[in-house]
């Protein structure tokens, strides 16, 4: 599956179990789409389609919004809480602590839906777990 | 060095096209050249190896043949001692040393043919695992720059609409005040509903003269005094 084929299959769907998705496509060397669920506007998703995988990742924190004296103590329980979170894992790109979810290419659109609203709800619950650790 | 060890370096170094870095300077081009070409020779060895091994049958099936045609001279010669005829049994006999050299001829061919056989049938396996190698590799390369790109192309988009990058702790603020406004909505709305369920049906019961008498009415008032008197 494409970026176009999936952003006119996401705008096709009213709604997927209870939540508006809405997707806006990002210009750029690689297409990104932008997808927000429901009332999570604060927390986009964005899909990038590659040879192997479907790549969805939720912006969480940036490394200047940890507080540095918990910094270690944060990493160590992001790496516990991984395997818990149900399929997210937590990552970093650049200076930016994300949570981010991989599917086959071949997978379906409902497969996709399903992966973008757990990765948010997910995100919010990182972000609820690990408030004390950021500014 | 692994792969990810050069992706490591080449991230933390702040590079951009990590293709470039890791495996070419023409980026990850020559290396799909490179497994193109490992997957040629993949091919090319499997035939390779289903020729030899088809020779390698067609060896067995003579050595098995040349076995038996010397059992059976074995037989004539026997045949031929028990019947007297010295001289037949001696040809017989010359025969099946020639047959000897034939099949001692045919088995080394047979035996080089089964060496060939299992030296390709490694080569095909050890092609095959270089492929899948570097296919892991590539594709880790590969997913490593569509995440950079990827993520150049949000951050660009983010400062040409101006948005502003909310952090984490406002971003979280906002959802979960709008949640509480969604979910105050719906109580608010339940509560109504009971309150105007509740109402019409003391109404209801006021009507019927069901229930508490009306405190305020003039003979509540005056029971009210009497019992006071008393």
């Amino acid at each position: 599956m494409n970026i176009e084929d999936l952003a006119v299959r996401i705008s096709d769907l009213a709604s997927f179990d209870g939540y508006q998705l809405e997707c806006q496509p990002i210009p750029g060397e690689i297409e990104v789409l932008q997808i927000t669920v429901g009332d999570f506007d604060e927390l986009p998703t964005y899909v990038s389609v590659t040879d192997t995988q479907i790549l969805c990742v939720t912006y969480l924190f940036t490394e200047d919004e940890v507080k540095s004296e918990s910094r270690s103590e944060m990493l160590e329980e992001m790496l516990e809480l991984n395997i818990p979170i149900p399929l997210s894992s937590f990552a970093k790109i650049g200076d930016r602590y994300v949570i981010f979810g991989a599917l086959s290419n071949a997978s379906g659109i409902e497969d996709i839906c399903l992966e973008i609203i757990t990765l948010t709800e997910n995100a919010v619950e990182s972000i609820t777990a690990l408030e004390d650790f950021l500014n | 060095m692994s792969v990810l060890k050069k992706i490591m370096t080449a991230v933390r170094g702040g590079a951009r096209e990590v293709g470039e870095l890791i495996v070419d300077s023409n980026g990850t081009r020559i290396f799909e050249q490179e497994i193109k070409d490992a997957e040629t020779h993949l091919r090319k060895a499997k035939q390779d190896l289903t020729d030899v091994m088809a020779k390698q049958m067609q060896a067995g099936r003579k050595v098995e043949s040349l076995k038996n045609e010397i059992t059976e001279h074995e037989g004539y010669v026997a045949q031929a001692l028990e019947k007297g005829n010295e001289d037949l049994a001696l040809e017989i006999a010359e025969k099946i040393a020639q047959l000897e050299v034939d099949l001692a001829e045919q088995e080394e061919v047979h035996k080089s043919f089964s060496g060939h056989v299992v030296r390709l049938k490694d080569l095909v396996k050890k092609t095959e695992r270089q492929l899948k190698d570097y296919e892991r590799q590539l594709s880790m390369v590969k997913t490593t720059e569509s995440v950079q790109k990827a993520s150049a192309a949000i951050t660009d988009n983010f400062a040409s609409s101006n948005s502003k990058i909310i952090s984490a702790k406002d971003s979280l603020e906002r959802i979960k005040e709008r949640q509480q406004n969604t979910f105050d909505r719906l109580a608010a709305a339940e509560q109504l509903e009971a309150e105007t369920s509740d109402k019409s049906l003391e109404d209801r019961m006021k009507a019927a003269g069901i229930g508490d008498p009306d405190e305020n009415s003039a003979n509540a008032v005056l029971n009210r005094l009497k019992a006071k008197q008393k």
